[in-house]
């Protein structure tokens, strides 16, 4: 396909082949049955598929939200379950998983980079998959052989969809609070009863059935967290055969109307009402997964994928918004050069202006900022997966934890930002319904909302990944960004510079955690009460880390495209690094502004 | 029992920037190809045949080293083995140094009933090829096919025309040409892709069938392209203003464009 405005493949490329050298993850046994052309294959395919498939039903998607109809049921567009049903028949719902359960054992980067295509073709509709496949993914890995066989396995195929159910009206972040019971039956069964909220996929017709994975809490459970257990609840009820039965007792409340997104129904669920009654009673008939009172930690195994495909989706999104953008101001004539006020001169296009040159720049630093982020943190996750040493695994996987809330929440941010400065670009156009990039804005502001807000990454970082391990973690990221550094210490010039304003960054973050952890050794509150900025703080170092190393992956390259990443990494460096030293002066000075407000002078 | 051979071109992409070389020749080296667009009808065609009875489907493709992603891609589609002629003295090859080539590489295939291609390349746009394979191999030819239908050996088409529509058959061995009226062509999947891996493609020179250089390339070319220039760029329309004439003013230049 030639230019696409979906995404880049040819940064795609580049992120894969010439800077992260996907194709040596082919030596492992995990991956052995791939080789370059499979790989190319699948992306290709996937490109195929949300720019046939998805983006066309993008818009009416978005201005025909799903609605209950007369009989209760969900209704949502046509094209929908059309482009749904190319994405199942093409296989690559099974794309990552394991061979057992009818998987393709696909490179995790890999998927991560196909996957983007749908993210930025149709994020709303691509919902249902996605969901699902993190659902899937969980069952497989902590479930019965039973279950993953009767309620995994159909997912792999592509014919069911998944949920996850944490959420409740009254407790959203704060997971100790859900009040969602669940009683033993004599059958090994058990009867669910409570109200979910925000669950997203949680009804409609899409599929024959939708395994919702549920946390619960079981009679006698302790309190907080450590009593939270999880459940796989069907839809449609199972039989031992496989087959579908009746329904479960599970009901929908009602749908959320939302910002964007909207492709995606998002659901108020009632299980074990009396809707249905399943064996002729109420209660929503689940199933335990592992042990009792483990619910957490097992989403939790499960979250650092989740948050990275997050990411994911919100680069995504500002990516195709750049692209749009871009070809905007290509094309459109407004006004002429300072210095060339000619009336009778022709107009310039919008790119000759050095100020929508600045607004192009910091969406291009941003968008393949962040997917070079996103490809990197899915490189680890293969890594911790398949690393042929012990060391190695520890060490991915101590990278991993540490950079998962940065891959969720700095493409939350900065490729929101990217798609507000798309609607700039395109001025009074972009702020019309005739051009996507409004729809785009929407659709992007959940991702700083859901799977963890921004301020539950921040604590996340800060408070268990840096001060709650000792360090461990951040060691071996400054390591990292360290031995970049002195490569492009080595390569001179400009490189050099971006890396001595690396170094100087990485010092500062690493004198300030020391200082917050020193202070929070007496007062956690005031050590975390600044976590926000900490993480934005170490989300620019990392990305401006990004940078550097695909200015040294183009390094004696020539052409458009490696011209462009040099001017993207010059802009970063020059318009957003010296921002890291500014949050990280709030942060060391413990400021107390939040932390001492009378709430009553708001 | 159809085992089919489907032909496939690998074109330039053209959502791309094309090219030619220096002599006037379509560049298909340095720049991104893909399998024309109009091959995917036919390779869904013959892949239904097959799959309705029996039979195998061999895509066969004439064109430089990167033309192996066109039978590639046939590959994960659900072809079951391609041929691949590539040789460098058929560069330049016109349109009937090409059927000579696939038909020399039909006949040592041997083992077929159908040849089945596209209603053209996307590139060439010449729909000469099947027409010429049909000739050099002594086969019926049935064209631009918009049905197909089989009843034991006699397969019978539908051609739409301007005016008409005809029904046309042929029984035994035949080349048959389909439109993009004929199917909705599926997508590779996943499986596809990961067995397309484990498929055979020969690749094969012009010696190896028996022909000549001589016989193809530029200096066989019946034809030569003598230049080239892109289309000019689009001007701005010509502006009528209205001075109580406006609707005579605008008669006459459709008339004058010969639209009225």
């Amino acid at each position: 396909m030639g230019r696409s405005l979906t995404m880049s493949r040819r940064d795609i490329d580049f992120c894969l082949y010439e800077w992260l050298d996907v194709t040596s993850l082919l030596d492992r046994p995990r991956f052995a049955e791939h080789g370059r052309e499979t790989l190319d294959a699948v992306l290709e395919l996937s490109e195929t598929l949300a720019v046939e498939h998805f983006a066309p039903l993008n818009r009416d998607a978005d201005t025909h939200e799903p609605y209950v109809g007369d009989d209760g049921r969900v209704v949502t567009l046509p094209a929908l379950a059309k482009a749904l049903q190319a994405y199942s028949e093409s296989g690559l719902p099974s794309s990552t998983f394991d061979e057992g359960v009818g998987g393709m054992q696909l490179p995790f980067t890999v998927h991560q980079a196909a996957t983007s295509f749908f993210q930025a073709a149709s994020i709303g509709a691509f919902a249902y998959p996605f969901l699902a496949q993190g659902n899937a993914n969980l069952v497989a890995a902590h479930g019965t052989p039973e279950q993953v066989e009767t309620y995994a396995r159909p997912i792999v195929e592509g014919r069911w969809y998944g949920t996850m159910c944490l959420s409740e009206p009254q407790a959203g972040s704060s997971l100790s609070d859900i009040t969602t019971r669940a009683e033993p039956q004599d059958d090994g069964t058990w009867r669910l009863t409570g109200t979910k909220m925000w669950i997203s996929g949680g009804d409609h017709e899409l599929s024959e059935n939708i395994v919702h994975l549920v946390l619960a809490r079981t009679p006698g459970a302790p309190a907080g967290v450590k009593g939270v257990s999880l459940f796989i609840v069907p839809k449609v009820l199972v039989e031992d055969d496989g087959s579908l039965g009746g329904r479960n007792d599970v009901s929908l409340v009602g749908l959320n109307h939302k910002m964007g997104y909207r492709a995606t129904t998002n659901t108020l669920l009632n299980f074990g009402e009396g809707a249905h009654q399943p064996g002729g009673r109420a209660g929503a008939v689940g199933h335990l997964v592992g042990e009792e009172n483990r619910g957490l930690t097992y989403m939790f195994h499960m979250m650092n994928e989740a948050r990275v495909s997050v990411g994911a989706g919100a680069m995504a999104l500002g990516y195709t918004g750049f692209l749009h953008s871009l070809a905007y101001a290509e094309e459109r004539t407004q006004g002429r050069p300072v210095g060339d006020k000619d009336p009778a001169a022709p107009p310039v296009p919008l790119t000759r202006h050095a100020d929508v040159r600045r607004m192009l720049l910091a969406q291009k630093s941003y968008v393949e900022g962040g997917l070079g982020l996103i490809l990197y943190c899915a490189r680890l996750v293969d890594e911790e997966q398949t690393a042929t040493s012990d060391d190695d695994r520890r060490r991915a996987h101590a990278l991993l934890e540490l950079l998962t809330p940065i891959a969720k929440s700095w493409p939350s941010q900065w490729c929101v930002t990217a798609n507000d400065l798309a609607i700039q670009v395109l001025g009074g156009a972009g702020y019309t319904r005739d051009f996507p990039v409004e729809q785009l804005y929407r659709d992007n502001r959940l991702n700083p909302i859901h799977e963890g807000t921004h301020g539950i990454q921040a604590l996340d970082l800060l408070g268990r990944k840096v001060l709650g391990d000792g360090g461990r973690g951040l060691g071996e990221l400054l390591a990292v960004v360290r031995a970049t550094v002195a490569r492009a210490e080595e390569v001179g010039g400009e490189t050099a510079a971006h890396g001595i304003a690396l170094a100087a960054a990485v010092e500062r973050l690493e004198r300030t955690t020391q200082h917050v952890a020193a202070a929070a050794a007496d007062d956690a509150e005031l050590a975390l009460a600044n976590a926000t900025p900490y993480l934005e703080a170490t989300g620019h170092l990392v990305v401006a880390w990004v940078w550097l190393e695909q200015v040294l992956a183009a390094a004696g390259k020539e052409g458009a495209f490696y011209d462009g990443k040099r001017a993207a990494a010059r802009y970063f460096y020059a318009f957003e690094v010296p921002s890291i030293i500014t949050r990280l002066d709030l942060v060391a000075s413990l400021d107390r502004t939040t932390l001492d407000l009378d709430p009553g002078v708001l | 029992m159809a085992n089919i051979v489907v032909l496939v071109k690998y074109v330039p992409d053209a959502t791309g920037d094309r090219t030619f070389t220096s002599d006037n020749t379509v560049d298909r080296v340095g720049v991104d190809g893909l399998l024309s667009e109009l091959d995917e009808y036919a390779v869904e065609e013959a892949l239904k045949v097959v799959e309705a009875g029996d039979g195998e489907v061999t895509v066969l493709t004439v064109g430089p080293e990167q033309a192996a992603d066109a039978v590639r891609k046939a590959l994960q589609i659900g072809a079951h083995k391609g041929v691949h002629v590539l040789d460098d003295a058929i560069a330049g090859s016109d349109a009937a140094a090409t059927s000579l080539v696939l038909a020399k590489a039909i006949e040592k295939i041997a083992d077929y009933d159908i040849v089945m291609t596209g209603l053209a390349s996307t590139d060439g746009a010449m729909s000469v090829v099947p027409a010429m394979l049909a000739e050099r191999l002594g086969l019926p030819q049935l064209t631009f096919a918009s049905e197909l239908t089989i009843e034991g050996d006699t397969i019978r088409i539908r051609r739409d025309g301007d005016a008409a529509t005809e029904t046309i058959e042929a029984s035994g061995k035949m080349v048959v040409s389909v439109t993009d009226q004929i199917n909705e062509p599926r997508y590779p999947s996943f499986k596809g892709i990961m067995a397309a891996k484990k498929k055979p493609v020969e690749t094969w020179s012009i010696a190896d069938l028996g022909i000549e250089a001589s016989q193809v390339g530029t200096a066989a070319a019946w034809t030569k392209v003598l230049s080239f220039e892109p289309r000019p760029p689009r001007t701005a329309g010509e502006i009528v203003t209205d001075e109580g004439d406006g609707g005579t003013k605008l008669a006459e230049y459709l008339a004058s464009k010969k639209f009225v």
